[in-house]
């Protein structure tokens, strides 16, 4: 019997995990992919917005500017990237600058600290690069930039430290109330806890429908976006959003926190919520509103384009608490853009709703720091030498466009929650993620993998299921 | 900080020759850092054969091809570093480079030969849209895992591009036991070799699809398909036209790009066509002291000619190192009508001991054409060509016979012209 059972290892449930992970609680967090992060929490803008852009007093406004506000000390804990580089929200009509003073009003309501109306020539000082039709802008000074699916990893990693178990390939296929508590079916075996929180992200509708009268009905909206070479990442230095206006929302134009440039999304409401196909129309869309941001859009140094998809809720705001008619059934479902952002004040709330009700002795034995794998680009060549030293594999570049070691590769692989499969080293080494997308490395990645994982080379897939690399042996196919 | 007389990046054909070239000019001490675990790069795993034709008048496999030059580089105690990978380099021509035993490598050239070859262009860099499942590769990891691992990636297999890598894979998946079912080239003509497509296509009956693209991926976990469609002058797909093959595995073979990124941390000045340095006759850069030669200057088709080029700037580094200098600015080359590019873009007479070989590509198919020289305003050259395609290499001598003709000369052009 499990104090807690977490659905959904995205950021929110992981982040959940990590935040329950300070009491005695026994919990753990069915996800039903092979990894954490691999639903909207790997493919989003990877932005901590500042929160203008929410509706007074909703959920959304208050998580998000509360969330953004803990990004700072999250990152030094967990260890992952993150980077306050300021966001600004352009326009390009004088006619339109009083609605951008609107969106400073509706942020200063919501408390996002430091917004300023700038002119055309203090924009073109601060974004050199900005496309000469851009006459306004709003800045915020609290604008971030954050890896989502390394945060997600930072705290699913950190809650497993301290006692949270993680089961992967475990789909849930029926939830039922009991006495007690609730039975979680899944594809493998029956899990029962007092409480369940759900997590689910796209899937969070079917999950609260298992269980409540209340029916919710959740929309995936596709997003489709471009990345630059880092060669282009110095394009922006802030994150740009356009304003809306009647056409449409306008796409926003950003460096990522890797140091790539970033351009998307689109918004298309889709049936199958596994179809991430990228679409050449949707393609064409993002790249053509980006020019209104830029200058000149670098074309040349696209090195993919990806999609994701997040969980719209008609109701336009989070949903979060415990269900009306059923007890001990926490959602915290709808949750898209800002999300990622809310998601630290999100996983706070749920903290404080099941310490309400089980009022837990706190984990004495909680450790809030997580070290990431070190990575060897980031390092000076004092602490490349010393590295290598105590670890020679730290002296092997596997992967050459973003110089990721062998020995990274290997810690990714070994340490708890690891890496299975091609994909989860991409998350948690950027190795294949550089402009040759792993043309060079994915041959040297496959082996190491089959090697560690001790599996046949034919067993190694892209991301798990029937996603496999290699068929057979030559002549044996 | 170690000094080095001549150190060259890269180990594979360009590297060995440059280091040769180099030796043959007397220069002791050398060093070639290669990232890889054996010396010969690429060829390694071109198991192929028609390497060599031109250098040892024999059809020799890759891996062959490249035995000789590393046998040649052992006789003559090339030094060399495997398992090493510059990490950063600088004008003043200091380098950084990492590997498992030595660790940080700090060591301080009089003259850098960069050798580091080119890259595949990777499915994004053409954004086809559709899925991103597993089963797509540039057809040289393909190549890495037939090849070199003896594993196959596919059974059912659609190539885009008709570059040469593309073209050897499809005859290579074929013999392996796969199907290949098309062969699918964006322009109205193949950007590979005319050999290879008789060799690797025509033979097989691979059917080949010009002027066609691909239009979506199908996919969950594998490739299930592939959209292809005729496209029209703009190379924008034409409706209607569209067609859809069931395959589990779509090679890339959609163009190389020269491997510049160490360059341009040692502000050299790179080709916006080529991606590769501009040069000057001596194959020296922008930067004095730092050469260039092979796919890392722009992409050739046949490596006889790296090597040719590669023993050049091997001992042009040679005697940059022994004190002469090519930094004189020479008469600047410039490719028109329907020429891209030349390698060199700068001739410095003086330094030209009998001739110079400008190498160049062309935009288009020519038939019937001519390729001509102007010195200034002058037609120098004017040579009958029944074929120029995009996909191979054209080379014309410029003697010193011309340059003392043209004493003043400030500009040359190469240009496809008709009559």
């Amino acid at each position: 019997m499990f104090d807690v059972v977490i659905v959904g290892a995205g950021v929110v449930g992981s982040g959940i995990a990590r935040e329950l992970s300070k009491y005695e609680l026994k919990t753990c967090v069915l996800e039903k992919g092979t990894d954490v992060a691999v639903g909207t929490s790997k493919a989003n803008s990877g932005i901590v917005h500042a929160g203008h852009d929410t509706k007074p007093n909703s959920l959304k406004s208050i998580l998000n500017v509360k969330g953004n506000a803990m990004f700072d000390r999250l990152s030094k804990e967990l260890d992952f990237p993150f980077k306050r580089n300021g966001s600004l929200v352009i326009c390009f009509e004088e006619s339109d600058i009083e609605k951008l003073e609107a969106l400073k009003e509706k942020g200063d309501k919501n408390g996002v600290p430091g917004l300023e109306i700038l002119s055309k020539e203090k924009l073109k000082e601060l974004e050199p690069n900005i496309n000469e039709k851009a006459v306004a802008a709003l800045y915020a000074p609290t604008g971030g930039i954050v890896c989502p699916y390394e945060m997600t990893i930072a705290y699913a990693e950190n809650a497993n430290a301290n006692g949270v178990e993680f089961i992967l390939n475990c789909e849930v296929k029926n939830i039922i109330k009991a006495q007690n508590g609730f039975i979680v079916e899944t594809s493998k075996g029956r899990y029962e806890s007092k409480i369940v929180i759900n997590a689910a992200g796209l899937f969070a509708d079917n999950l609260n429908n298992m269980v409540s009268k209340n029916k919710i009905d959740l929309v995936a909206r596709k997003g489709e976006y471009c990345l630059f070479d880092k060669l282009a990442g110095e394009a922006t230095t802030r994150t740009i959003f356009q304003l809306p206006t009647d056409l449409g929302k306008g796409v926003l134009v950003t460096p990522t926190v890797d140091g790539n440039l970033l351009i998307g999304p689109n918004a298309v409401d889709i049936e199958d919520k596994s179809n991430l196909s990228t679409t050449q129309e949707g393609l064409d869309e993002i790249l053509n509103k980006a020019k209104n941001t830029l200058k000149e859009v670098p074309m040349r140094q696209i090195i993919t384009s990806f999609s994701g998809i997040r969980a719209h809720s008609p109701k336009d705001d989070f949903i979060i608490g415990e269900i009306e008619d059923v007890e001990g059934f926490i959602n915290a479902a709808g949750i898209e853009s800002p999300g990622l952002s809310s998601a630290p004040a999100i996983a706070e709330m749920v903290e404080t709703i099941v310490v309400e009700k089980l009022n837990p002795a706190k984990n004495i034995k909680f450790n809030p720091i997580r070290y990431g794998i070190p990575k060897f680009r980031e390092m000076d060549n004092e602490e490349r030498k010393n590295i290598i030293k105590s670890n020679p594999s730290y002296g092997k570049i596997v992967c050459r466009c973003e110089t990721v070691t062998e020995g990274e590769i290997i810690d990714a692989i070994r340490r708890p929650l690891g890496a299975k499969d091609l994909d989860g080293l991409k998350r948690r080494t950027r190795a294949g993620m550089g402009r040759c997308q792993s043309g060079f490395c994915s041959t040297k990645l496959v082996n190491i993998l089959a090697k560690e994982l001790n599996i046949p080379i034919t067993e190694v897939t892209k991301f798990g299921g029937e996603s496999n690399l290699l068929i057979g042996k030559n002549k044996e196919i | 900080m170690k000094e080095y007389d001549i150190v060259i990046i890269g180990g594979g054909p360009a590297g060995m020759a440059a280091a040769i070239g180099a030796r043959e000019e007397g220069i002791e001490e050398i060093l070639i850092l290669e990232r890889d675990s054996c010396l010969g790069g690429i060829l390694n795993q071109c198991i192929h054969n028609g390497f060599g034709l031109h250098t040892f008048k024999e059809e020799l496999t890759g891996p062959e091809y490249a035995e000789r030059f590393i046998q040649k580089a052992e006789e003559m105690k090339i030094p060399y570093k495997l398992n090493t990978m510059v990490i950063d380099i600088n004008k003043n021509k200091e380098i950084v480079a990492v590997n498992e035993e030595e660790g940080i490598l700090e060591i301080k050239a009089k003259a850098i030969i960069l050798a580091m070859g080119c890259r595949e262009r990777p499915r994004g860099a053409i954004n086809i849209p559709g899925s991103r499942c597993a089963g797509i590769y540039s057809a040289g990891s393909a190549q890495k895992f037939v090849n070199i691992d003896g594993y196959m990636p596919g059974k059912e297999v659609v190539i885009l591009g008709s570059g040469d890598i593309g073209l050897i894979m499809a005859r290579r998946m074929t013999l392996e036991g796969a199907e290949v079912k098309a062969v699918v080239e964006l322009m109205p003509y193949s950007g590979g070799l005319k050999r290879n497509i008789v060799q690797c296509l025509d033979d097989f009956g691979i059917p080949l699809k010009l002027a066609h693209t691909i239009t979506s991926i199908k996919g969950k976990g594998r490739v299930e398909g592939v959209t292809i469609a005729k496209v029209d002058e703009n190379r924008k797909p034409i409706k209607g036209t569209e067609e859809y093959i069931e395959c589990d595995t779509l090679l890339l073979s959609v163009g190389l790009l020269p491997e510049n990124e160490l360059s341009n941390k040692a502000n050299v000045k790179l080709s916006q066509i080529t991606g590769g340095p501009e040069v000057n006759e001596s194959l020296q850069t922008n930067i004095e002291g730092i050469f260039a030669c092979g796919n890392v200057l722009h992409v050739h088709d046949l490596v006889d000619y790296v090597t040719l080029e590669s023993i050049n700037a091997g001992k042009n580094a040679a005697r940059y190192v022994k004190g002469e200098s090519f930094n004189e600015k020479g008469i600047e080359l410039k490719g028109l009508e329907g020429v891209r590019y030349t390698v060199p873009k700068y001739i410095n007479p003086k330094n030209i001991d009998k001739a110079v070989e400008v190498r160049f590509r062309v935009g288009d198919v020519y038939k019937e054409s001519y390729i001509s020289v102007y010195f200034d305003e002058t037609r120098e050259l004017h040579l009958k060509k029944r074929i120029l395609t995009p996909g191979e290499m054209e080379t014309v001598k410029l003697t010193r016979e011309m340059f003392d003709k043209y004493p003043e000369c400030k500009e040359i052009t190469v240009k496809v012209e008709g009559e």
